[in-house]
């Protein structure tokens, strides 16, 4: 069996991509229920919110924020391949990609 | 004006003489075998695998026919990478002076760096990768300006050799074997944009299923490895969105 060239920067963005959609996926329906204590009352929403002032929960969100912004920006890299047809240095635009999502998290962190 | 300096002539014995050895790794099935060969000016990989072959162990299989980038037959793994030999310079794929040679990724291997290309071709046809007259000769030729959008997008895709090196570089064919792979549905492409073809709704549905062109994850690897510097990549996202549309027009035909 040759060994496969996984470590094309290609290969690393669909990855990335792929983990932090199923990030994306996994943290919905947590999501969902957070809102749905709102509809039992406000004092419902406070009480869930207020366990989620600890660290853990903190860096959880930090993750993502990440996920979220590197999703959307790997997502955005794939439209302009698919659309635009842009044929692009791919290790530096996955690069970018990457840097903007870790300074998105990194603003959310200043920002909490 | 400075006086041209005019090097010494270098024969090609002084060459040979004060040349590096080079540490050649050949996989032979399962198991390396490892050949040393002198290092040579603007040496490309396949004169080394033709050293080897003709010089040191004639039961070395390869293949190769033309030397010169036509054929797409000489496609091998050279340091981990896909490329084509005959227009591979030592110089630009060795590390060092190590050369790791074996048979292409995706296809099943006849014998040491030789694959069977069968699969390969299969897909073209599976792909519908041949031009369709159609039932009825046409009247007349075709007029096919050479700034017309369809015969651009044709062009960007028509010189693909078949050497089989975006097949071998395709993630997606690793994972799923009956994926149809860049070269097929790059020809694809360029055949759904011949406004002379009449095989078009088939050609579609051909490279529309599960293993066509919407397996593509764009990894790129395809258009960065190939050595006509072509973007299978691209052809198949075109056909992704023609895909679409065609899905689009069946859906408002029954509506």
């Amino acid at each position: 069996m040759i060994r496969p060239g996984h470590r094309r920067p290609g290969y690393a963005a669909a990855l990335i991509h792929r983990l932090s959609g199923v990030a994306l996926a996994l943290f919905l329906p947590m999501h969902f229920v957070a809102l749905g204590t709102a509809l039992q009352g406000a004092d419902r929403l406070e009480s869930f919110l207020g366990l989620t002032h600890n660290l853990a929960v903190r860096t959880a969100e930090w993750g993502l924020v990440c996920a979220l912004a590197v999703h959307m920006t790997l997502g955005l890299r794939v439209l302009a391949i698919e659309w635009l047809a842009h044929r692009e240095r791919t290790a530096i635009v996955v690069s970018g990609c990457l840097a903007t999502s870790f300074a998105v998290g990194l603003l959310f962190l200043l920002s909490a | 004006m400075t006086a041209q300096v005019i090097p010494e002539t270098v024969t090609p014995e002084a060459v040979q003489g004060a040349a590096r050895m080079l540490e050649v790794r050949v996989r032979r099935g399962e198991v390396f075998q490892t050949f040393a060969v002198a290092r040579r000016p603007n040496q490309t990989v396949l004169d080394v695998v033709t050293e080897i072959q003709r010089e040191q162990d004639p039961t070395l299989a390869y293949r190769f026919a033309c030397r010169v980038g036509m054929c797409g037959s000489c496609g091998m793994t050279v340091n981990g990478r896909p490329r084509w030999t005959c227009r591979t310079r030592v110089a630009e794929a060795a590390t060092g002076d190590a050369l790791v040679l074996e048979p292409l990724r995706n296809l099943p291997v006849v014998k040491d760096l030789a694959v069977d290309m069968e699969p390969f071709f299969e897909k073209w046809r599976r792909a519908h990768g041949y031009f369709e007259p159609g039932e009825a000769p046409p009247e007349d030729f075709a007029p096919v300006r050479p700034d017309e959008p369809e015969r651009r997008k044709a062009d960007a895709g028509i010189e693909c050799i078949n050497c089989g090196v975006c097949y071998a570089a395709c993630d997606v064919v690793a994972w799923n074997p009956d994926y149809l792979g860049p070269a097929a549905l790059n020809r694809a492409w360029t055949l759904v944009n011949d406004v002379r073809d009449r095989g078009q709704e088939a050609r579609l549905a051909a490279v529309a299923g599960d293993a066509g062109c919407h397996s593509c994850h764009s990894h790129m690897s395809c258009t960065e490895h190939c050595p006509k510097a072509l973007s299978p990549t691209f052809a198949i996202a075109g056909l992704k969105r023609e895909t679409g549309r065609a899905a689009l027009r069946r859906l408002w035909r029954k509506a």
